[in-house]
């Protein structure tokens, strides 16, 4: 279980590392690494491997919006049901169940500020269930999954040192 | 008059000491473009951003005067229970604890606090570069103990033993080491340590890498039963909490020892730089995850690295510390400086020689692995294409 972890968390890091590479990094034989890849996708707790990018750097328009969302809860199923509606469009990247003043918090990305509009209106807010609405429009990405966007890669160090 | 030299009139100690052995290679190195350097004594991590943080704060607050000549007292009082914590070892905040900047200046008092003109230094070689300039500076003399890569660089008590004359003063220790990443196992510790009490020796025990041990657990000389009395212990934050440029250090040790070093601290330093010490303080409070993640890290690359060399077919014992490797490079037909000049110039991979670390480390390079896994793995291919090259020259002379 260990092991396993501390495969998730190189991955989580660097997709791209081999099951070869993993094993000297761990210090386990590979095929033992390979299976438990193997495993751990199997069992979906590996749901994908994915590059992380800058989309300002190659001018891609990219409108993301928090779409704050009130909804009923209904008997038996709560919450689940209608998140479940609502996670199944593609426009919505992340949708979370929140404590405090709303319910839901879903993240959109569309082309256009437009597009994100034209969704709420017509998919997200007429849903049975949903009471209310309230969108925010992000204006900029300073941070994504860990990663600052501004922040550059060099190496301040002296070239050589003891 | 204008060409006049006045190297005549300086000091003869100083005029003697030897420019540092990777000057040379510094100066190549940085004027060349797209070098990868493995030969950064230095982590590559940059400071975490909270102990950053604290000493914006502390600027903004206005903290921006002297300290206490040994430091701020909470940061020794922190320190105290760190060490005692982390190492068995008990020190009195008040008495027994100085913060320097960084290791080096703690180096530098402990010798010029001990050794008085004409006595024995005992320094295991290789060796970090300082050592043996300031025995030298101190008006000690440096008494190398050659270390061997047959036995892992490890020092042995026979060696100190038979180094030991009736003018031997002090021995020093770095373990983890720098340049080859050896460590001691307690047992072998406790055998110097033997020496060292039959032999009245006074240890000064550079353990700035004491939290980058791998393999085992570290080994604090000081808590070693009858050595806290005659270890001045060096620890530092430059490594384990990535801070080299803010140059926190400091010495533990018997209040006589530290007294003495004091005096010297507070007449040429005064104390260390009250932004670093704010820095330090949060690092010891609240940087303790994020150091075990970075000692992680270096781990993780120190087998990617071993692994390398192995591949590239580059003996190499295995280093249990630090974030160095020291491979031997003999098989090429080159010498360090030969391996070292080639393989930047025709590879642009800047390494260190291990003749820089003393005689004994000729035939060796130190290859730092406080670099990302991306240049790590670029580097190795270009040292492995290198490698192969020399080793067919080589073959071919032969025939």
């Amino acid at each position: 279980m260990e092991d396993k972890l501390q495969i998730l968390e190189l991955l989580a890091g660097d997709a791209r590392l081999t099951p070869e590479r993993i094993a000297v990094m761990l210090d386990r034989p590979e095929a033992e690494v390979r299976d438990a890849v193997a495993e751990l996708e199997a069992n979906h707790t590996i749901l994908g491997y994915r590059t992380m990018v800058n989309w300002e750097k190659v001018g891609k328009e990219r409108i993301l919006a928090l779409i704050e969302v009130r909804v009923t809860p209904q008997r038996e199923v709560g919450f689940q049901a209608i998140a479940e509606r609502i996670g199944r469009y593609p426009e919505v990247k992340s949708l979370y169940l929140m404590s405090g003043a709303f319910d839901l918090a879903v993240f959109i990305e569309g082309k256009t500020i437009q597009e994100v509009a034209f969704f709420v209106a017509t998919k997200l807010a007429p849903l049975d269930g949903v009471t209310h609405t309230t969108t925010h429009f992000v204006l900029q990405t300073f941070k994504e999954d860990g990663v600052i966007l501004t922040d550059g890669r060099d190496d301040h160090r002296l070239v050589m040192s003891p | 008059m204008r060409n006049r030299s006045w190297v005549g009139r300086l000091n003869p100690t100083v005029a003697a000491v030897k420019p540092s052995g990777i000057r040379r290679f510094f100066d190549l190195a940085s004027e060349m473009k797209g070098v990868i350097s493995l030969g950064v004594g230095e982590p590559d991590f940059v400071t975490p951003w909270h102990i950053r943080e604290a000493a914006i704060y502390a600027l903004e607050k206005g903290y921006t005067m002297y300290t206490a000549n040994s430091g701020l007292p909470a940061l020794r009082q922190e320190l105290a229970g760190y060490l005692a914590e982390s190492f068995g070892v008990a020190y009195n905040p008040g008495t027994e604890i100085l913060v320097t900047v960084g290791v080096s200046e703690a180096f530098d008092l402990a010798m010029r606090a001990v050794v008085a003109p004409g006595d024995e230094v005992l320094i295991p070689e290789p060796s970090y570069v300082s050592y043996e300039p300031c025995t030298l500076l101190a008006g000690g003399i440096p008494v190398m103990i050659k270390t061997a890569k047959e036995q892992g660089f490890r020092l042995s008590a026979e060696q100190v033993e038979k180094a030991v004359t009736p003018r031997t003063k002090a021995l020093i220790l770095c373990y983890p080491n720098n340049p080859t990443g050896a460590v001691m196992p307690r047992r072998e510790l406790e055998a110097v340590a033997e020496v060292a009490a039959a032999r009245d020796l006074i240890v000064i025990a550079d353990e700035i890498y004491a939290q980058l041990t791998y393999e085992g657990q570290h080994t604090c000389f000081a808590s070693l039963p009858g050595m806290r009395d005659r270890t001045i212990l060096l620890q530092g934050f430059s490594k384990a909490f990535a801070m080299t440029g803010w140059r926190v250090g400091y010495a533990a040790g018997h209040g006589d020892f530290i007294g003495a070093m004091t005096k010297i601290h507070q007449y040429t330093m005064l104390c260390a730089s009250i932004s670093a010490q704010m820095a330090a303080l949060e690092a010891l409070k609240n940087g303790r995850d994020e150091m075990r993640r970075m000692v992680g890290q270096y781990n993780y690359r120190r087998r990617l690295v071993i692994n390398a060399l192995k591949e590239i077919g580059l003996p190499c014992f295995n280093p249990g510390g630090a974030f160095y490797v020291f491979p031997d490079i003999s098989g090429t037909g080159l010498s360090s400086e030969e391996f070292t000049e080639r393989l930047l110039m025709e590879e642009k991979v800047a390494v260190v020689p291990g003749n820089a670390f003393g005689d004994s480390g000729e035939g060796h390079i130190r290859i730092s692995y406080a670099a990302s896994v991306e240049n790590l793995t670029e580097a190795f291919k270009r040292m492995g294409r290198f490698v192969r090259r020399y080793r067919l020259e080589q073959a071919a002379n032969m025939v």
